[in-house]
């Protein structure tokens, strides 16, 4: 019998979210270079819709695993439940999103099954009969390629954006749907989850914006943060941020861009004294065109970026802006 | 309330980093600090003692050069450190990590453990969740607020997308620290002299070998990331560099 890959989608509030789906393109590529079998699983309190709707895609089964107790999410619920599928169904390779949920629970169920993750991963290679997984390491200054030394199941996260779920192929017809009621007892459960809120309403939706001006630690202090605002203004753009900036308040928490903050696609992102470390890439990369400027020849935001500037800001920035209210008129 | 603070040393964020020979890890010779979301885990644990009473510990596990962010640690007000002392600790993956550090404080009797959410050089994020797994203790990550409760604590997670959530917990547990949960304090005069004279308990690979595994991942290469896109690069004076990128705003980019 051919090993199994158990791609395990995250739900909320009724809705499988992106990252979920490119998880799926994912373990489709990797089965169709391993010859795998791919079967996936969704989790929740009446998730039946949302399994069929996985059904429909290139996959050999779909498990619904149900319980009461697995809505609202817990780890202690999840982990138990999840143990039970893992020793029935026996994957190989286990492979979720590394959203904020998975990353609350996934180390635990690991560790419960003797086993480890290789998180927050980018990409994988087939080498030999080997399969390694390539997640970034010193905030995105190297790539690693990382492979399993222990018994399966193995587990791997993926980080968002990392594959294309417009890649995601359809299945030729539905595939079953398995419906796993899992046990889980009552005095598993320790902790006791509150309703989920927003704060404050968000003034900035970034996600809107055409063009964004966005500062990192290179602004070096707070009284700078004008610089950037002026070079927003000239563009026509919003004024953005990496977390550390927000984190010391010079800049609102809504102008926050990044893994904790808001993802965003503008036609122009500009990245001032921006290192590039995943948490703010993730949020950004989508933008069409990317102009960096960083004393850092080394900063990983250049990897990424499509025009460079290695220099000091401060000394880019002010003729810049001249130039830019030069060419406006 | 009794607080472990696991804390890492990491490679500084602005230095330039270079690979080993074998390409398996890098050059060790540069300059290390206290990773980042574990000042806001050391901050937080201080806040707590403040406010409730107890004791806050610092644990980190590395080589000699590492005890530096156990000093700092007790300058800004820890009462006591742990080190696991070895060059051995830094090739460990997160999970034996994690088993060291359970071994290392079987004797003792803490109400809450610490960590940052994850770490600047690794960043597996995963060394504190799976420390509650070895402990059989209850845990929660990303946490933003810590309020004491009669039954235990009450604490803020961060979800994505500007979402939070309240959650209780019952003690002893396991936190991960999220960055910007409190302002970072700096040591002061006093308390870098006062330091000096606080407990160090030294733990050496021995001491927890029977605890520590082979690793369950390897790293087989590191590397320079393969660079995805064609980065055109801007040079000359700054007043040159502003014209080249006012000409690619307008002609390549068309938002002038």
């Amino acid at each position: 019998m051919p090993d199994t890959i158990l791609a395990i989608l995250e739900q909320r509030q009724g809705k499988l979210s992106r990252v979920s789906w490119e998880t799926l393109a994912a373990s489709q590529a990797i089965c169709a270079e391993t010859g795998w079998t791919l079967e996936a699983a969704v989790i929740g309190n009446s998730i039946g819709n949302l399994a069929t709707e996985v059904a429909g895609k290139k996959v050999s089964k779909v498990y619904a695993v149900e319980s009461s107790k697995l809505e609202p999410y817990t780890p202690d619920a999840f982990v138990a439940a999840l143990k039970q599928v893992l020793q029935s169904k026996q994957p190989k390779l286990v492979l979720l999103p590394h959203t904020y949920q998975v990353r609350d629970f996934i180390p635990k169920l690991a560790t419960a099954m003797k086993s480890t993750v290789i998180s927050d991963c980018v990409g994988y290679k087939k080498d030999g009969d080997k399969l390694v997984f390539t997640r970034q390491m010193f905030q995105g200054k190297f790539s690693a390629d990382v492979s399993f030394t222990c018994e399966a199941p193995w587990f791997v996260t993926f980080q968002n954006g990392a594959f294309r779920g417009d890649k995601l192929e359809a299945g030729t017809s539905a595939a079953p749907v398995e419906t796993i009621n899992v046990e889980v007892a009552d005095d598993i459960v320790r902790t006791k989850p509150q309703e989920i809120f927003k704060e404050a309403k968000q003034a900035v939706d970034l996600t809107q914006a055409e063009i964004i001006v966005s500062v990192g630690r290179g602004i070096k202090e707070q009284k700078n943060i004008e610089i950037a605002k002026q070079l927003a203004e000239a563009l026509g753009g919003e004024l953005a941020a990496s977390r550390p900036i927000c984190d010391s308040g010079w800049l609102p928490m809504d102008r926050q861009v990044g893994s904790s903050g808001q993802t965003v696609a503008p036609k122009l992102y500009l990245a001032l004294g921006i290192s590039g470390a995943i948490q703010h890439v993730v949020g950004m990369k989508a933008a069409r065109t990317i102009i960096a400027i960083n004393k850092d020849s080394e900063a990983p935001i250049f990897e990424i970026a499509d025009y460079a500037v290695v220099g000091n800001l401060f000394d880019i920035v002010p003729p810049l802006i001249e130039e830019i209210k030069k060419a406006r008129g | 309330m009794k607080i472990l603070v696991c804390i890492k040393q990491v490679p500084q964020k602005d230095t330039p980093l270079k690979l080993n020979e074998y390409g398996t890890w890098i050059r060790e010779d540069v300059s290390y600090e206290v990773n980042e979301p574990d000042a806001f885990a050391l901050e937080e644990a201080l806040r707590q003692k403040e406010k409730h009473g107890g004791e806050v510990v610092a644990i980190t596990a590395g080589p000699a050069r590492s005890q530096q962010v156990l000093r700092e640690a007790l300058a800004k007000g820890a009462d006591r450190a742990i080190h696991l002392e070895d060059n051995a600790f830094v090739g460990l993956d997160a999970f034996n990590t994690a088993r060291a550090f359970a071994a290392a404080i079987k004797d003792e009797q803490f109400d809450l453990i610490f960590t940052g959410l994850q770490s600047d050089d690794y960043g597996y994020a995963q060394t504190g969740v799976i420390l509650a797994e070895l402990l059989g203790w209850p845990h929660a990550t990303i946490i933003m607020q810590i309020e004491k409760t009669d039954a235990g604590i009450r604490v803020k997670r961060e979800l994505e997308a500007g979402y939070f959530q309240f959650v209780d917990i019952p003690l002893p547990a396991v936190l991960t620290i999220q960055s910007g949960i409190n302002k970072l304090r700096y040591a002061t005069l006093i308390g870098i002299k006062q330091a000096k004279n606080k407990p160090m308990r030294k733990v050496s690979f021995d001491d927890v070998k029977g605890a520590v595994t082979g690793n369950l991942q390897k790293i087989e290469r590191l590397y320079i990331p393969e660079k995805t896109k064609n980065t055109e690069y801007m040079e000359g004076t700054p007043s040159e560099i502003a014209k080249k990128l006012v000409d690619k705003l307008r002609n390549e980019v068309h938002v002038l």
